[in-house]
């Protein structure tokens, strides 16, 4: 047993409170936030940075524990995991805890730090609104809810911060939700997600009816554990079947949360919400789960879909076809946050495939980097909407050469667009890339010239919303015109949504006083600060894991991904039953065999954990083509746009309106491949309608052909009577009837009295009665 | 003691509450009937706690008492929100279900 | 003779306990007289009076059964608890404290046939099934089996039944505030 002690340290022993700090701020906040002088969000900034503080210290151990392994065994490095019991049913404990690895080191990082700066963006950009304490204590929870999944250690956790990520996107996406639009577009990401969402507990339910047993037995574990789950499925005991199902289920709850192809619907519309909603949704959080999600379960989706052998699976097809779909629908939004929201969509697309073509640390190494630029972005298209085109998101009416007017949101705007597109050396040249090389290295050909359009479009999609928005004449709002119209469309509390009480006047007071003037200008320190150093962070991140200058530059290939190493066992159960609110330390000392994990079974007695994926060593002659397309994509969108925007090509002007095949693809996209109309008017009326059909039917046909019958029966008897008896028999005898009959419908009547004692009587009566026959059939 | 002397005693409270429940006019006094009903259930669970010799049928009585005071909780808010709406919690006088 | 003779030895039988027969016996009758009161008399704060009495009654047959945390629940429960609240509806509602002539619906003559149906068939089914089952007298059960089984077996439903609880006081605030 060469068990020896590897560093840990306070910050990785107790992780956890990463995630349990924003959630007591945001306890605190709803508590008395209203009290304090800067009504609450004092306390969400304190708290986003005490967890800021605490996955620093974290990350630095986890690099030192990491160095001390590859220093001495160069084994796999064990993650710090700790249980707290939560509660107990029949046998199984449901736990609370944490699973620090790489990944989740990474994410936390980058899910405080994006939520620290959104926080201090808000404080300029929500000021004076009417709910500004519920919006921080949501935007606090939010956070708190994608820590609490990034730590899970079992999937109870992760299903736990999954659903509390899922009701603050409500609260947040109808933050302003006397706009009814605002709220349908609530209710839209939060049923569409629910449907995902119906995967992920399904997902859990097979998985662990699949694994619990081999936990158990092997592992002293349960089935709920995420290392648990990672080594069942890599065993090669696990039942194809299980894997399989297990596997398509959680990533339908993934396709869900993270907007991929048939249910990213919900996304664009989910802009409703405030703009720093928007960039912590898009970036950090809630949209990142879904590939959290896979990326944290790998070794299941790996051997449930195939993902080692190179199959065609479901991932790497969602993907694909998510990116492509999304960056065509990002050309026909004039809305620069909807383009906005599309591309994050089509980036999505590309974490998916990537882990979906074994690109696995090439995916997580984009979720870091588009976090940056991503958010950067959003928080422009809110500085600009704050400060340049009156709270209009309309690139066409209320925006064009503001460049002049607010050159650090289009400086800081122009660097993120070229990194999101992808030019060296920018981040997203280096993740986009190595997502594209990996997959064309493990031998998804098509796939790859497929991702390649996709960074075209992403150059040329882009480069039109920065035409619209930044350059070009000055069209409405941006050129100083005050129209009212457009108080709807993202407004602020304090004008659109003030005291109705207030008239008119109060309305351009406040605009007069919150503005100074009208007309654009460059935002205030607290809305730029935070975009220029996401801008910054965007330019540089692609080092972290730079793959074209060789070993020394891929840190998070070092410090991430999990090493794909055969662990013992015995060293496994004394990490996984290490007793609550223990961890033990100890290294695993690996058995040295030939075959890797994932591509067959770990010898008797050991397990894997991760399955060893490849990495394809960099091209340059890859790169240059990259480089070339993406500039390619930026030249050609931007001359077009020039072309079709300023100088009004007579030959682009009103094409759509002229030549057919242009109109038809334009409506095409325009209403959003009919999606829309699909699960409204379609799916939903397909099961409500004949359900709603069914039931009128029912009514109609069989209830009242019962009464009707009832009814005639009655008459015929009547007539019968009338007939034969009234007319032979003496009249006394008809007066009698007549009278019982009319005595009868009026003991009947009371029944329907709307009393409710009587229906009280009529229900224990009927139980008597209906005993009493059970009885007299029993006996 | 035998086990029926629980059992009558708790039927015959039994059909007390249900006659209460059919005969009152006040609601407040219907509520108090149910209680009778409830309770005559919860007599019933302890004595076949009694009979099978195990514990759950307490256990389940205790969850009976929470499930009664929320009821009562929940019922007694109606009967005021009605009070307040009609100035009269005569039930006869409630017959918007009226066929 | 023989009928008396199997009744002393059934009497005599073990766990049959005369006591505790007599005292079963006198509770029972007071609790079926002031359950009738309750739904017979003519003013409502005597009913929830007589209701008092009734919950206090089945709390001493839970003694007599041997529950003894079940009985003291009852006590703090329904009598601390229950009872205040209908005293409070009675108040609030401004139930007329004297005599009141109208407190039966017009049919609540349809009550007696109903009641008795259900009393005879309530009857009949308990003498068929449990007709002869003798409870041994075992003592009081310990408090600790209780807790424990709440804590172990039970937990998922206590930790419902306390959502159910928070659930209706919150439904109960909503609905009786007044704006």
């Amino acid at each position: 047993m060469g068990v020896n002690t590897i560093p840990s340290g306070w910050f990785l022993e107790n992780a956890w409170l990463i995630a349990l700090i924003p959630a007591i701020g945001f306890a605190a906040i709803i508590a008395f936030g209203k009290k304090l002088p800067m009504k609450g969000s004092e306390i969400g900034l304190a708290s986003i940075t005490a967890s800021l503080v605490i996955s620093v210290g974290a990350a630095v151990q986890w690099i030192q524990r990491t160095n001390f392994v590859d220093e001495t065994t160069e084994g796999y490095v064990e993650p710090v995991i700790k249980t707290w019991t939560w509660w107990q049913s029949g046998g199984v404990e449901f736990g609370l805890g944490q699973h620090i690895d790489g990944l989740a080191v990474l994410l936390l990082l980058l899910v405080a730090f994006i939520s620290l700066l959104v926080q201090i963006f808000s404080l300029e950009y929500l000021r004076g609104d009417r709910r500004y304490t519920h919006f921080f204590a949501a935007l606090t929870l939010f956070s708190s809810g994608m820590l609490v999944m990034v730590l899970a250690e079992n999937m109870v956790q992760i299903i736990l911060g999954w659903e509390l990520m899922g009701l603050c996107s409500f609260l947040l996406i109808g933050h302003w939700w006397e706009d009814g639009a605002n709220s349908r577009a609530a209710l839209k990401a939060f049923f569409t997600v629910r449907v995902g969402d119906v995967g992920l507990l399904v997902g859990t339910a097979i998985v662990f009816f699949g694994a619990h047993q081999w936990a158990v037995d092997n592992l002293d574990s349960h089935g709920f554990s995420v290392q648990a789950i990672s080594a069942w499925a890599l065993s090669g005991d696990a039942s194809s079947s299980a894997l399989l199902w297990g596997s398509v289920a959680l990533f339908i709850a993934a396709i869900g949360k993270s907007g991929q192809f048939p249910l990213h619907t919900w996304l664009p519309d989910a802009m409703a919400g405030p703009t720093p909603v928007s960039s912590l949704l898009h970036s950090s959080t809630m949209v990142v789960a879904g590939v959290f999600l896979v990326a944290r379960l790998y070794p299941l989706f790996w051997e449930g879909l195939s993902i080692g052998p190179g199959a065609i699976n479901l991932i790497a097809i969602i993907g694909v076809i998510t990116l492509i779909v999304a960056a065509l629908l990002a050309f026909v939004q004039n809305d620069i946050k909807k383009v906005l929201a599309y591309s994050t969509v089509s980036q999505l697309g590309y974490m998916m495939l990537g882990l979906g073509t074994g690109a696995w640390l090439p995916a997580v190494f984009h979720i870091f980097t588009h976090a940056f630029f991503k958010c950067a972005l959003f928080l422009c298209a809110g500085s600009v909407s704050h400060s340049g085109s009156h709270h209009s998101f309309d690139m066409k009416k209320d925006m064009g050469g503001l460049a002049r007017k607010m050159p650090i949101t289009a400086g800081t705007w122009i660097i993120s667009t070229l990194a999101l597109a992808g030019i060296f050396p920018l981040s997203g040249f280096f993740s986009k890339d190595e997502i594209i090389a990996n997959v064309g290295y493990n031998g998804y050909n098509l796939f790859m010239w497929l991702a390649f359009l996709g960074a075209f479009m992403t150059a040329a999609y882009m480069a039109r919303a920065t035409y619209l928005t930044f350059f070009g004449t000055p069209r409405g709002a941006a050129a100083g015109e005050h129209h009212d119209e457009h108080h709807g469309d993202d407004a602020h509390g304090d004008d659109a949504h003030g005291d109705d009480a207030h008239g008119d006047d109060a309305h351009a007071d406040a605009h007069a006083e919150h503005h100074g003037s009208h007309g654009p200008h460059e935002s205030g320190p607290l809305i730029l600060v935070p975009i220029v150093v996401l801008t910054f962070l965007a330019s540089i991140a692609g080092f972290t894991n730079a793959v074209p200058f060789g070993e020394n530059f891929e840190i998070l290939k070092r410090y991430v991904e999990p090493r794909a190493e055969v662990v013992a066992i015995e060293d496994t159960r004394l990490t996984i039953a290490g007793g609550p609110g223990q961890s033990v330390g100890s290294l695993a000392p690996q058995a040295k065999y030939d075959d890797a994990c994932g591509f067959a079974a770990p010898p008797e007695g050991t397990v894997c954990l991760f399955p060893a994926v490849s990495h394809a060593p960099f091209k340059w002659s890859k790169g240059f083509l990259a480089l070339g397309i993406v500039g390619a994509g930026l030249v050609s969108s931007w001359l077009f746009s020039v072309a079709l925007y300023t100088r009004r090509d007579r030959r682009l002007v009103g094409l759509t309106e002229r030549f057919a095949p242009a109109r038809w693809g334009y409506q095409f996209l325009w209403n959003k491949y009919y999606l829309d109309h699909l699960y409204e008017k379609v799916i939903v009326r397909a099961v409500a309608y004949p359900i709603a059909a069914s039931a009128y039917w029912f009514n109609q046909k069989v209830l009242d052909r019962i009464v009707d019958t009832a009814g005639t029966s009655t008459r015929q008897a009547g007539e019968f009577v009338y007939r034969n008896i009234d007319q032979t028999l003496v009249d006394g005898a008809v007066n009698a009837s007549g009278f019982v009959a009319s005595e009868t419908g009026h003991a009947l009547q009371p029944v329907q009295s709307g009393k409710v004692n009587q229906y009280g009587a009529l229900l224990f009566g009927a139980a008597a009665v209906a005993a009493i026959v059970l009885v007299i059939i029993n006996v | 003691m035998l086990a029926v002397n629980f059992l009558i005693l708790a039927a015959v409270l039994f059909s007390i509450g249900v006659f209460g429940v059919i005969a009152r006019r006040n609601a407040v006094m219907v509520l108090m009937s149910v209680e009778l009903v409830l309770n005559s259930v919860m007599l019933n669970l302890v004595a076949f706690s009694q009979i099978t010799d195990s514990i759950d049928g307490q256990l389940f009585a205790l969850f009976v008492i929470a499930i009664a005071a929320a009821e009562v909780g929940v019922g007694l808010a109606m009967v005021l929100m009605v009070y307040r709406n009609r100035r009269s919690i005569a039930l006869d006088e409630l017959s918007e279900m009226k066929g | 003779m023989t009928t008396s003779i199997t009744g002393a030895m059934l009497l005599a039988a073990d766990g049959i306990n005369i006591a505790m027969n007599v005292g079963f016996g006198i509770i029972a009758a007071i609790m079926v007289f002031a359950a009738l009161s309750v739904v017979t008399t003519r003013n409502v704060v005597h009913g929830a009076l007589w209701l008092v009495v009734v919950l206090g009654g089945v709390a001493a047959q839970y003694l007599l059964a041997g529950a003894e945390f079940v009985a003291i629940s009852q006590v703090l429960v329904y009598i601390g608890a229950v009872m205040v609240l209908f005293l409070f509806g009675i108040m609030l509602t401004r139930a007329k404290i004297g005599a009141d002539t109208d407190l039966n619906n017009s049919s609540w003559g349809l009550g007696i046939p109903v009641a008795l149906l259900m009393l005879g068939v309530l009857v009949w089914a308990v003498i068929d099934a449990f007709g002869d089952t003798v409870i041994t007298d075992r003592g009081p059960t310990p408090t600790v089996e209780i807790s424990d089984a709440f804590l172990g077996p039970y937990l998922l439903p206590f930790l419902a039944i306390s959502f159910v609880l928070l659930a209706a006081a919150v439904g109960a605030i909503v609905i009786a505030r007044k704006d």
